[in-house]
């Protein structure tokens, strides 16, 4: 059964079941992959899903069945009320949004994954050439993958939604090594199916090789408090982890103590300062027109001039926290029920050069590049896959990759210059509870951070 | 299946189908109320072939459309890596107990309980706090076939039980949590409880510290998040392979401290990581990684150990479906004689650490780990005076493992992948606000 008629059994199905709310999603979806270690193109597939799932609301609780195969619908719809019944206990609450019926196209030109594996590889052999150009590389580290789905969102209050979208994504690392000593340096990117701003990396990637190599004899940061400037993928990495996660709404709409913590109104950071997320933008990987549950994306500001004045929101928490509805309900796949999630988050841009902004700095670190980072909503980590110290007002020797952290409310105060050179980082993906990697990019002009801490030896 | 492999040996040297099908049904509390249950139903059937003496792969979730799952791998196998290895041929299977058929049978009213029960234990201890708790339940099948004459088939049955707690307190969080699992059902909160309970209390009062090295005990949640992913990289044989395990040249060496013991074990009786094979069809056995601080071995799956001239030690794993590759299936450090209680007493002013935050994100290969202390506490003069904020714990685990002060006398499960006791290190860089 194709997932067309799935859905047409499903339409009638969720209209009659006997809960307040009910949803399906359905999906099919085709990926390729490959990953190099060292010279030897190490794993090469193909996959094709199919799936989908119910999810059903009865007095405040949810029931949620999930599966690849399409036979026994009714039986599926008629589990997910029932769980759901045994969940309920309160009146459901779901914020209004007007049914839509629509259809959107992946918007590219050519689907990637049909793009014949050969042409992908030939790309992906040039960098990998260029890493093991450089002497005491060790081995080098590239992942490439690209994936394109449709689905079919359709629920009892009578949307029906057909979405397609392509996603690719690169990762490139150079591992170098010198007496048992091993260091690396690494890259990722991606788009909305666009392969473009994939295949013109080649200087990248030369010059993340030699940083590889040029870590080798760097030496590890003293453990300190330091004033940090981050550049805009660090700053774009440093938004979403330690402010985004925190303006998720499913973490604060039934927690008394969040909510009073995270009032709006309340001053987080200079007048300078501004955080906008939205999935509005086009191109971006973070980017919709309809989040999973079928609410129109917006564009939502979280911070203004230093206040807090909005936050993330599916329909559920939107209705209890008594907000608009923002379309951040978000699925990786028709595995998981949509959740809170961040779109495309980034710190609009201010007036200071790069220059002016380490112009006074007597010893400090310029961060660049990630590797990662993690939240536990009050503290951060996340950590800079390049590093230098700034001395005297000039970026000075380069460092081991440092890790920074912080406590996110005096660190959006200690944010003392915001740059004027805006950039969006469309790598990577962002993981919450089970549900990783999702698509989203972050951004920011480069920032300046007064007593940020580092570890170090 | 069967079918499949008929197909597949039509246009390929060899092949080999491996079918993965899941129920699995979980209870969800969110903010210390019953919000959530889910029942999730999974297949995936991944076809490998060798053509042309390369690899070819390609996984679907509908065994129905099996044609175009055999052509999508012959257009892989034209870049795949040359296979080195054969796949095994018929082959006798340790008897590993993963199984239990109440497992899958706990009524959902039970498993409501059960969380409710859990979260009334913390609730009741530590009124304010708001918790998040599953309770899961599941069954999976595997099935795997070769053209060489393979074949293996076993069901295995899991229960687990996780919670995490937050208490806010102005601007201050305080995070605690725990989890456990078992191949049984488990019907009681026990040492989830108990082990959150005890970080509650441990955690009561907030307490400075200073930034210099200081000796640090690592709880076994410690462990886990501070110390082991570095070893988890460097005893992959993959990684020995590239040259980029700092343990590759090191075999037969004393590289840790003489009372560290390692290691890798798919076979205990009822935990989740064990198995009766690998995913190729290689039986389960338990290899020794460290002994007496000697490196004594690496893991491998049947491709990487044909290339370094060695034997698959059954560590072939495909993680969501794909092409199978060397990975522990659980790390065992065996535990010393050492009480926590003991260790602490030994402490005049030092740290635990029982969660660390980001420690995964440095240079994880080189052995370098920095994190921040989601929750930790601060020792002075033998006994625990409240818990940190602020802090950053650092250090490369090779230079940490060479020294060791002492391994706690009981160990235990964490994370599903680990069983370690506490390890109580001489020296760690600590840093910190204050």
């Amino acid at each position: 059964m194709s997932i067309d008629n799935a859905a047409q059994e499903l339409a009638e199905l969720v209209r009659t079941g006997e809960a307040d709310y009910i949803e399906a999603h359905l999906e099919e979806s085709q990926a390729s992959h490959m990953v190099y270690r060292g010279r030897e193109l190490e794993s090469v597939g193909r996959s094709e899903a199919v799936g989908g799932n119910v999810r059903a609301m009865v007095r405040g609780g949810w029931g949620f069945v999930s599966f690849n195969s399409l036979n026994d619908l009714r039986g599926r719809v008629e589990m997910a009320v029932r769980q759901a019944g045994l969940v309920g206990s309160e009146a459901s609450q779901l914020a209004a949004v007007p049914p839509v019926v629509d259809r959107v196209s992946a918007g590219v030109d050519r689907d990637p994954v049909t793009i014949p594996l050969a042409e992908k590889k030939q790309v992906l052999d040039e960098y990998n050439e260029i890493i093991w150009r450089q002497p005491e590389i060790q081995t080098s580290n590239i992942g490439y993958s690209d994936g394109r789905k449709r689905t079919i969102f359709l629920s009892s209050s009578g949307s029906y939604i057909e979405q397609e979208r392509a996603d690719v994504n690169l990762r490139v690392a150079a591992i170098a090594a010198r007496d048992g000593n091993v260091q690396q340096a690494g890259l990722s990117m991606g788009s909305r199916g666009d392969l473009a701003p994939l295949r013109q990396l080649h200087h990248e990637v030369e010059r993340l090789s030699r940083h590889a190599v040029e870590l080798l004899s760097a030496p590890q940061v003293k453990g300190g408090e330091y004033t940090v400037v981050l550049d805009p993928v660090l700053a774009g990495v440093f938004v979403h982890e330690a402010f985004g996660h925190l303006s998720e709404s499913d973490f604060i709409y039934e927690n008394d103590r969040m909510r009073e913590l995270m009032a709006l109104g309340k001053q987080f950071g200079s007048r300078e300062l501004n955080i906008v997320d939205t999935a509005t933008l086009p191109g971006l990987r973070g980017s919709y027109k309809y989040d999973d549950e079928g609410v129109p994306a917006a564009r939502t500001y979280l911070i203004k001039e230093g206040k807090l004045v909005g936050r993330l929101h599916s329909r559920e928490t939107a209705a209890k926290l008594k907000e608009k509805p923002t379309g951040n309900a978000r699925a990786i796949s028709h595995r998981y029920p949509p959740i809170v999630r961040m779109s495309n988050t980034f710190i609009e841009p201010g007036a200071v050069s790069f220059e002016d902004m380490i112009g006074d700095i007597k010893e400090g670190i310029y961060a660049k590049n990630w590797y990662g980072g993690t939240t536990s909503m009050e503290m951060f980590t996340f950590s800079a896959g390049e590093a230098y110290m700034i001395r005297n007002g000039k970026i000075a020797e380069a460092l081991r990759p440092v890790v920074l952290t912080g406590n996110v409310f005096d660190t959006l105060k200690n944010i003392d210059a915001i740059g004027n050179d805006l950039d969006m980082n469309q790598g990577g993906g962002c993981g919450k509870g089970e549900q990783m990697p999702l698509p989203v990019s972050n951004g920011s002009p480069h920032i300046r951070i007064s007593r940020c801490l580092v570890g170090g030896s | 299946m069967e079918e499949i492999l008929f197909q597949a040996k039509k246009v390929a040297e060899d092949a080999e189908v491996f079918s993965v099908a899941s129920e699995e049904t979980q209870v969800n509390f969110e903010a210390n109320r019953l919000k959530h249950l889910q029942t999730k139903q999974q297949t995936s059937m991944a076809l490998r072939i060798i053509r042309q003496g390369r690899i070819g792969y390609a996984v679907t979730t509908d065994a129905e459309d099996y044609p175009r799952l055999v052509s999508n791998a012959v257009e892989t196998a034209q870049f795949g890596m040359p296979a080195k290895f054969e796949l095994p041929s018929a082959n006798s299977y340790p008897q590993v107990e993963v199984f239990s058929a109440d497992a899958g049978l706990v009524p959902v009213e039970a498993m409501v309980t059960l969380g409710g029960r859990l979260i009334e234990a913390v609730t009741g201890h530590t009124p304010g706090i708001i918790c998040e708790a599953e309770v899961t339940r599941g069954v999976v099948s595997v099935q795997l076939m070769n053209s060489r004459g393979g074949q293996a088939e076993y069901r295995k049955s899991y229960f687990s039980l996780d919670m995490e707690g937050n208490l806010t307190r102005g601007t201050d969080m305080l995070f605690v949590g725990d989890s456990a699992s078992s191949c049984q059902p488990m019907l009681e909160p026990g040492t989830v409880a108990d082990n959150i309970l005890q970080q509650l209390e441990l955690a009561r009062n907030q307490a400075p510290v200073s930034t210099k090295s200081m000796p640090v005990v690592f709880t076994p949640n410690g462990v886990a998040s501070a110390l082991v992913m570095p070893l988890l990289a460097a005893f992959n044989g993959k990684t020995v392979l590239e040259g980029a395990s700092p343990l590759g040249q090191k075999l037969g060496q004393k590289v840790f401290d003489r009372k560290f013991q390692l290691w890798d074990d798919p076979v205990v009786a009822f935990q989740p990581s064990s198995r009766p094979c690998d995913d190729e069809g290689v039986p389960s056995q338990r290899t020794p990684l460290i002994e007496n601080g000697k490196v004594t071995s690496f893991l491998y799956d049947l491709q990487t150990a044909a290339v370094a001239g060695t034997r698959s030690t059954g560590n072939g794993r495909r993680d969501h479906g794909g092409l199978p590759a060397p990975s522990p299936s659980a790390f065992v450090i065996a535990a010393g004689s050492t009480t926590f209680d003991e260790m602490v007493g030994d402490i005049k002013e030092g740290l635990v650490v029982e969660q660390l935050m980001g420690a995964g994100q440095g240079n994880v290969l080189g052995g370098d780990f920095s994190g921040n202390v989601l929750l930790g506490y601060k020792v002075e003069n033998g006994k625990i005076v409240g818990r940190v904020k602020d802090t950053m714990v650092s250090g490369n685990v090779y230079q940490i493992l060479k020294d060791i002060a002492a391994f706690g006398s009981q160990a235990r499960w964490v994370g599903g992948f680990l069983q370690t006791p506490h390890i109580y290190c001489p020296s760690v860089s600590v840093a910190s606000k204050g």
